[in-house]
This record gives structure tokens, C-alpha cells and sequence, in this order.
């Protein structure tokens, strides 16, 4: 009696059947994906044929996904900078609260979330739209079937250079936004006279912990390894045509940003928890 | 030689292979024909490793490629050389990085050696002065020129061709017919043609079959299908009006 129990919105209502029915096929097709993505993965981290070519390819890659990025991300990285900034000093007014807070606020803020995350997420819009469509674009038009026919393990050619040029590279974005936000925070702080430079100064250096700047690089490369191994997931299985490979782009980007936010929770708790 | 013993294809409900069995000779162009959606592309795929057949084997010169393992297949693959229907040239490479792209990747030979060879096969396809433009830069011929010059940069002993005459002129596709079939006498390559186009039938079908509705229906030459007469490939070769009057 117990065992065939099945509440009774289970078992006469037609919708949660349903329902039922969507979640089962919803959870087949996360399991399906997460299958393939993994098969995937391991023909991505195989040897590479030859390691010339692909040290040369990783050189193209981050010229082309990662030193193409440095404009918005120094864009961004400035005027983050400078709104934290603004933010910071029209909450702490009191007499209580000391004027260096601005300065301390705006480095943690950037260091420990705003650089890492929100620089991630915008790259995961800009480089893993490209990559996906690139990658997407290659399948359809058959240059992804002519690899294969050669030869080439098309999966390690395509992917692998991208993830290695993005994990290695993008720490140093990373690090360039951080300097670059603080610099758009001391200019705002003198333009608009919130904070002093020595109390900026004296803020940005205040009880500094060299391992949130480790923190800050583990969650850099390990977002850049999701958004280039997601992007590329959406770009070599795309099937169709030039209406496909926008989807794939757009999927690419969806989920390489949810996951990003997932990651950033987890590796904040392994962290720092 | 290639040979399909008893191949068969099914994508779901939908068989679209059933126990297809052929042999492609070699140093003779073998053509496999059919209407679209007959299961050509499908044959061709399952033939190179694109697709994994349901039932049946793929046999290189009594290699059995069905059975063997990705890393068994390469030694293969290195020894194919394949026209697809758009070329499918690295958009990002120019004409010359397409056709070294094999050689760079699969031989020790140093880059003047390289050159030389990407010089002869294009030479070999007719494309001159053209080494430092981009796939979008070329002709429809042009690029399926270039796609040949890559195929046959490494030696291949076994060449497929996915309709090599589609979107091109007729008189640019005699030329790509013509260049092909010389290249499988002069290398004695096994060469095999998907194609509905019944020129490439007539100008260099030595071996043709017809593929219908997933089924191997007949086998013959250029000579024998303009004589059989078996309904369903009268029905494909005289379906245009230029052919039945032709025949008349």
C-alpha cells in the first residue's frame, strides 16, 4: 500500500502528468548533455597531433579571444571602478566611519566579485558567442567533417587551444581590471572630492590579504575554462543552419553565464567559507 | 578497393540505408547515384566513418574500417582524400595554408618541400596566382578546385567526392568531372562520386550505382543505363526533357 502510494495530483491530474513528463524529459536531457559534454571533454584533453601547431594555435587564440577583449574590459573595469566608488562614500557618511573605507570597499568589491565575476560574465557574452559560432559555423559548412577525415581529432584542434589560451590569459585581464577599476576609482574620488588620495590610498592598501588576489585568479581561470569548454560544447554539436548556429551562440552564452554564477558561489564557499 | 558488404542505416524509425553491399574499384571513378533524399550522402558518411553503420562492414582493401578503433581509423583516414559538396575550405586559412593544412599536420616535410607540393597540386587543379587568397575570395569552381588540390596533397589512395558539381556552371563542371576522373587514372586512386548530375553519368560513370529508397537497385556502367531498362532508372535518367529527347 505504502510502496504504490502516489499522491492524488499524481495520479488523476493531467497537467502534473504533464509536468511529469517535462521534468522527466528535462532531466534526461541535462543527463544527455552532461554525457556528451564529458565524451566530449575527453577528446578535447587528448594529446594534441602535433605540438607546434597547437602552441602556434594558442597564440592566435589569445591575440583573438583575449587581447581582443582588453578595450572592453579596461572600459568597464574604469567606470566600475569609479561607480563603487561614488557608491561607497554617499553610504558611509558619518563621523564614525573613517574615509579610507572608500578605498578599502572599492578593492575589496573589485578584487573578490566585481573583476573576476562580472568581467567573466561580459567574456562569456563576447568570447564564448564568438567561439560558439565560429565552432558552429565549421560544422555546418562541413570543415568540422573535413578534420575528421583527415584525421585530426577535430574536438582537440578546434577547443583545446581556446580553453588553454583563455585559462592562461585571462588571470591577467583579470589583473589588469583590478588596477584599471582602481584607477577609475582614485580619478572619481579627486574629480568629485568624496575621499582625499591619501585616504583612497591609505584605503586600498588597509588590511590586505595576498590570498583574495589568489582567490580572484582560481575563479578567473576556472571561468575561463567553463566559457570556452560550454561555448565550444554549443558550437561543435550544432546541427542545421545559420539559424542553428545563432542558437547555439545564444546557448552558449545563457549557459556559460549560469554556470559562471554557480561556480562562483561554490569556489566562494571552498574559498573563503 | 572499397567494398560495403550488407550496410544498413537507420536514423530512429527511418531506415535510410538497408543492406546496401558495393564495391568501388580502383583506378576507376565510381559513381553513386540517386535522387535527393535516396540515402547517397548517407552511404558516402557511413563509408568514410562520419556515420557508424547499424549492421554490415566498410572494407579498404580487405581493411575492415567498421571494426576498427578511432585511433586504427586514422592510418586510414590519412589515406582519404574528400571533396565535399561546399568545399569545405578553412574559412581562415588562405588557399595555400587549406592545401598544406595535411601536410603540416600529418608529415615531417620541411616547409620548402611543402610549398613545392601545394605549388603542383594546384598547378594540377588549374589555380594559378592564387596562393594568398581567402575561401571567400574564390569562385564556386574555384574553391571546389582548391578542395580537390587539398584532397590529393597527401597521395590518396581513396578519393569521395560529395556532389562535386552542385552550384557550379555546366561547363566549369565538365572541367571538375574531367579533372577528377584524369586524377583517379593518372594515381589509380579509388575514387567515388555521389552525383545526380547525368553528365558527370555519361562523361565518366565506369562504375555507377544506383541507389533507391535506401537500396542498392542497380549496378553498371556509363554504356548499360542509357540501354537498361529497368523503370526506376529511366524514370532518373530520362526525368529532364533535354534527356528524352536525347533518347529519341
Amino acid at each position: 500500500m505504502t510502496k504504490n502510494y502516489k499522491p492524488d495530483f499524481l495520479k488523476y491530474n493531467r497537467t502534473s502528468k504533464l509536468i511529469k513528463l517535462l521534468l522527466s524529459n528535462l532531466s534526461m536531457r541535462i543527463f544527455y548533455d552532461i554525457g556528451r559534454y564529458a565524451s566530449l571533454m575527453k577528446r578535447v584533453f587528448a594529446k594534441p597531433e602535433k605540438w607546434v601547431i597547437f602552441r602556434k594555435q594558442v597564440f592566435v587564440e589569445m591575440d583573438n579571444l583575449c587581447l581582443g577583449s582588453l578595450g572592453i574590459i579596461a572600459i568597464i573595469s574604469v567606470f566600475m571602478g569609479a561607480v563603487i566608488v561614488i557608491q561607497t562614500a554617499y553610504n558611509i557618511e558619518g563621523p564614525l566611519i573613517p574615509l579610507y573605507t572608500v578605498g578599502f570597499t572599492a578593492r575589496q568589491s573589485l578584487v573578490l566579485e566585481f573583476c573576476p565575476t562580472m568581467v567573466s560574465l561580459i567574456l562569456a557574452g563576447k568570447v564564448g558567442s564568438r567561439i560558439s559560432s565560429e565552432i558552429g559555423t565549421m560544422r555546418v559548412t562541413e570543415q568540422i567533417d573535413a578534420l575528421e577525415i583527415m584525421g585530426v581529432n577535430s574536438a582537440n584542434y578546434l577547443i583545446l587551444p581556446k580553453v588553454t589560451a583563455c585559462v592562461l590569459i585571462n588571470p591577467f585581464l583579470i589583473v589588469l581590471s583590478i588596477f584599471l577599476g582602481l584607477i577609475g576609482g582614485w580619478f572619481i574620488a579627486v574629480f568629485t572630492g568624496v575621499v582625499t588620495t591619501y585616504n583612497y590610498l591609505l584605503g586600498i592598501q588597509s588590511f590586505f590579504v595576498p590570498f583574495e588576489i589568489f582567490y580572484a585568479l582560481i575563479k578567473t581561470s576556472v571561468f575561463a575554462y567553463i566559457i570556452t569548454s560550454v561555448s565550444g560544447y554549443h558550437g561543435y554539436y550544432t546541427r542545421g543552419g545559420a539559424l542553428e548556429v545563432g542558437q547555439s551562440s545564444t546557448k552558449a552564452v545563457v549557459f556559460s553565464s549560469i554556470l559562471i554564477i554557480l561556480a562562483n558561489l561554490v569556489l566562494t564557499q571552498l574559498l573563503l567559507g | 578497393m572499397i567494398e560495403a558488404k550488407n550496410i544498413s542505416k537507420s536514423f530512429g524509425n527511418h531506415r535510410v540505408l538497408e543492406n546496401v553491399s558495393v564495391r568501388f574499384e580502383k583506378g576507376k571513378t565510381n559513381l553513386v547515384i540517386g535522387e535527393s533524399g535516396s540515402g547517397k550522402t548517407v552511404l558516402m558518411k557511413c563509408l568514410v566513418g562520419l556515420l557508424e553503420v547499424d549492421k554490415g562492414m566498410v572494407l579498404y582493401d580487405d581493411r575492415n574500417f567498421s571494426e576498427m578503433l578511432l585511433n586504427e581509423r586514422k592510418t586510414i583516414r590519412q589515406e582519404i582524400g574528400m571533396l565535399f559538396q561546399g568545399g569545405a575550405l578553412f574559412d581562415s586559412l588562405t588557399v595555400e595554408e587549406n592545401v598544406m593544412f595535411p601536410l603540416n599536420m600529418f608529415t615531417t616535410m620541411l616547409l620548402e618541400e611543402k610549398k613545392d607540393r601545394v605549388n603542383f597540386c594546384l598547378k594540377r587543379v588549374n589555380i594559378l596566382n592564387a596562393n594568398n587568397l581567402v575561401p571567400s575570395e574564390l569562385s564556386g569552381g574555384m574553391k571546389k578546385r582548391v578542395a580537390i588540390a587539398r584532397a590529393i596533397a597527401m597521395n590518396p589512395q581513396y578519393l569521395f567526392c560529395d556532389e562535386p558539381n552542385s552550384g557550379i556552371d555546366p561547363k566549369t563542371s565538365i572541367l571538375i568531372d574531367n579533372l577528377i576522373s584524369e586524377i583517379t587514372q593518372e594515381y589509380q586512386i579509388t575514387t567515388v562520386i555521389n552525383t545526380h548530375d547525368m553528365n558527370s553519368v555519361i562523361e565518366i560513370g565506369d562504375r555507377i550505382a544506383f541507389i533507391y529508397n535506401g537500396q542498392l537497385w542497380w549496378k553498371g556502367n556509363n554504356q548499360e543505363i542509357l540501354n537498361t531498362d529497368n523503370k526506376e532508372i529511366n524514370d532518373f535518367v530520362y526525368a529532364t526533357e533535354l534527356m528524352r529527347k536525347l533518347k529519341k
